[in-house]
């Protein structure tokens, strides 16, 4: 064992500190919102006047909030599905050594990623409103698919290079045919991949305004499209008790992200 | 081997090839549908210029081989007169207008009220009428604009998109109080290229103590990190909204420590801007640096402390190295994020901190100018694109992971 010195315990000491700042920092701002949703002042100001929970029933006889909340999570889901299921046969493809043309191709998949959103909805507008996609539920869908195939290609590849393919090989030469196997061997391995691609695909689309804000319409108003123009043209406090909704909303998510984590740590210990 | 065996295996390996592209083939499809496809339609808006063209057809043909020395012929007045009645008719007249106004104000109305104006074609002579409209008739630079305009392809708005001009004697640049773009470049790489650098300064030493925690206690501590990550980029812009206020959270706090005085003015300008980016790109320079940090053993700066060397001289020499995958990784996603940011400027930032995603925004619009909007895209994306290569050079793309 080495001696500690004290230059490394005082460097040790600033360095937690420096760190217990930062990490103060990153979520003192995200959990603050929760007591202030509970200011009885309109202005979110501080120190708050008193304790009120009328911003909460504000949102829940909101037409607008309900609509926004159930708009985010139809096209959430409807985006995530054909993400989840472009992004993951592709991936498959990818992952063979025989993959073609891959330092072409893997840059495209990824662009969606890449390229500055505000190109993204702009050039969307462009193309969509000649053909009535715009101010419609199948425009703003397509759209999120397109935004979420990079996250669940790259999850899923990722799962991928640490999948022993002598599984498939022995499913096929037992004679199982393809689809059999891919749903019965490739599928359970690489679920817990899949599955995080997926969340990333669904958290892009919840947390997507600038895409809505070009080609949606009134009609297919999201949760932060909502939340923009409440904090553009019509201060409201509601927003703040959507926010606190989110961010315990964002905790699940964490929680069911570690859950798969460690599913994903296990079927790894399965492929070895 | 014999050839045919090789031919065997040259078909087998391209038929493996073939069938492991087909299963990228539909997201291919689908990308170059609703993504690739259109984004190359608006980056070609930035070199398209029809509305002149369409417009004025037979003055488009008429100003083809004009030299540009004098007034153009008289047929040329005359075709003019007959594409404005023509394009009054069919209503192509006001985009051609707006096209015009873009090389100089007052063109619009140029146009629309000599349109107005002019007697009938078939009536006779029609130059006279034009000057008497307008003295501008009577300038031959009038006449080079339309010129201009009438060719299908321009590079007007690329030039105009970095605050220049074509004029008489090649490229200018426009006056200093027009220039807006060259301005709003660099403001954007500045406020990009200062959030990375801060998001590095904050994040690698945290992202140092987590990987070297025991892993119990770097797992609970990294709930501080992924949270917030996870947590919408609406509400927390709106959280640092309510919280840096003149009468919020911060100025509250501030003047309750006898810190200050009067409330300060965090927010509608840079400090604001530069808090929320950094707040919301930060967790991403934080687990891309960890990811790598996790995997490095500590043996090698171990080695080197017991060969003699200082500790922080070993950290930096021996540690720092082994983590540049991971200090690029991070440093590429919060740039490359940062410099398409629109939604934290605009809500946090004043008049002095626009973007170049706000002013793209802006021209499509309130402007309706799609060659503007899509020249200065073509010069965001071509920047993200460097920023890119860049990137998959020096680090690897392969080497972005999630989660």
């Amino acid at each position: 064992m080495q001696s500690i010195t004290l230059t490394e315990r005082v460097g040790r000491t600033v360095l937690r500190l420096f760190s217990a700042a930062v990490l103060a920092f990153l979520v003192a701002p995200v959990l603050i919102v929760i007591p202030l949703s509970f200011n009885e002042s309109a202005y979110f100001s501080y120190p708050m006047s008193g304790f009120s929970t009328r911003w909460y029933a504000a949102l829940v006889s909101s037409e607008d909030w309900r609509l926004a909340i159930v708009n985010s999570f139809v096209v959430g889901i409807a985006s995530t599905a054909i993400a989840t299921i472009l992004g993951t046969a592709a991936a498959m493809g990818i992952s063979r050594p025989s993959f073609p043309f891959r330092g072409f191709i893997m840059p495209l998949l990824i662009s969606p990623m890449i390229i500055p959103i505000v190109v993204v909805a702009v050039s969307l507008y462009l193309v969509f409103s000649p053909l009535g996609l715009t101010n419609s539920y199948a425009g703003v869908i397509l759209a999120h698919a397109a935004l979420g195939t990079p996250f669940v290609v790259i999850t899923v590849t990722a799962t991928l290079m640490s999948f022993n393919w002598n599984l498939v090989r022995a499913a096929a030469s037992l004679g199982a045919p393809p689809l059999e196997t891919f749903r019965r061997v490739t599928l359970p391995l690489i679920a817990p991949g899949v599955a995080t691609g997926a969340v990333f695909a669904f958290a892009t689309s919840f947390d997507e305004v600038i895409v809505i804000l070009f080609i949606g319409g009134t009609e297919q108003r999201t949760i932060p499209r909502q939340m923009w123009s409440g904090i553009r043209d019509q201060i409201n406090p509601s927003i703040l008790a959507m926010a606190a909704l989110l961010t315990i909303f964002a905790i699940a998510m964490f929680l069911v992200i570690d859950w798969l984590h460690g599913r994903s740590a296990s079927a790894k210990n399965v492929n070895e | 081997m014999p050839q045919a065996g090789r031919d065997a295996y040259r078909a087998a390996r391209r038929s493996e090839a073939m069938r492991s592209l087909a299963f990228a083939l539909p997201l291919l499809v689908f990308l170059v549908a609703v993504f690739l496809y259109p984004i190359g339609a608006l980056l070609v808006r930035s070199i398209q210029s029809d509305d002149v063209a369409a417009a004025f057809p037979r003055v488009s043909a008429g100003l083809a081989g004009w030299s540009g020395a004098a007034l153009p012929p008289p047929p040329v007045f005359e075709a003019l007169a007959a594409d404005m009645a023509a394009a009054q008719q069919n209503g192509t007249l006001v985009s051609a207008a707006r096209r015009l106004n873009n090389y100089e104000p007052g063109f619009r109305s140029l146009i629309l009220k000599t349109a107005r104006r002019l007697p009938d074609p078939a009536a006779g002579p029609v130059e006279q009428a034009f000057l008497d409209i307008d003295r501008h008739w009577g300038e031959t630079e009038t006449w080079r604009f339309i010129q201009r305009a009438s060719a299908r392809v321009t590079p007007d708005y690329l030039l105009a998109a970095v605050d220049l001009r074509a004029g008489p004697h090649g490229l200018a640049e426009l006056p200093p109080d027009q220039r807006i773009y060259q301005a709003a470049f660099a403001r954007t790489f500045l406020i990009s290229g200062s959030v990375t650098l801060i998001c590095l300064l904050l994040g690698y030493p945290v992202a140092y103590l987590l990987a070297t925690l025991p892993p119990r206690q770097s797992n609970r501590l990294m709930i501080f990190v992924i949270v917030p990550f996870w947590t919408s980029l609406l509400v927390r812009t709106t959280a640092w909204y309510v919280l840096l206020q003149p009468n919020g959270v911060v100025n509250a706090l501030l003047a309750q420590a006898g810190l200050t005085t009067a409330p300060l003015a965090l927010m509608f300008n840079r400090t604001g801007v530069l808090v929320g980016m950094t707040h919301v790109l930060l967790p991403f320079m934080i687990l891309a640096n960890y990811a790598v940090m996790r995997g490095i053993s500590p043996t090698y700066q171990r080695a080197a402390v017991s060969l003699g060397a200082h500790p922080a001289v070993a950290f930096l020499r021996v540690y720092v190295p082994q983590t540049l995958p991971g200090i690029g990784t991070g440093t590429f996603l919060v740039f490359v994020l940062a410099i398409g940011y629109y939604i934290t400027p605009a809500l946090l930032g004043g008049g002095g901190d626009e973007m170049i995603s706000q002013l793209i925004a802006f021209q499509m619009d309130r402007q309706l100018n799609w060659g503007l909007a899509g020249a200065l895209s073509v010069y965001l994306v071509l920047l993200t694109l460097a920023v890119y290569f860049v990137f998959n050079h020096f680090v690897g793309v392969d080497r972005l992971r999630l989660g």
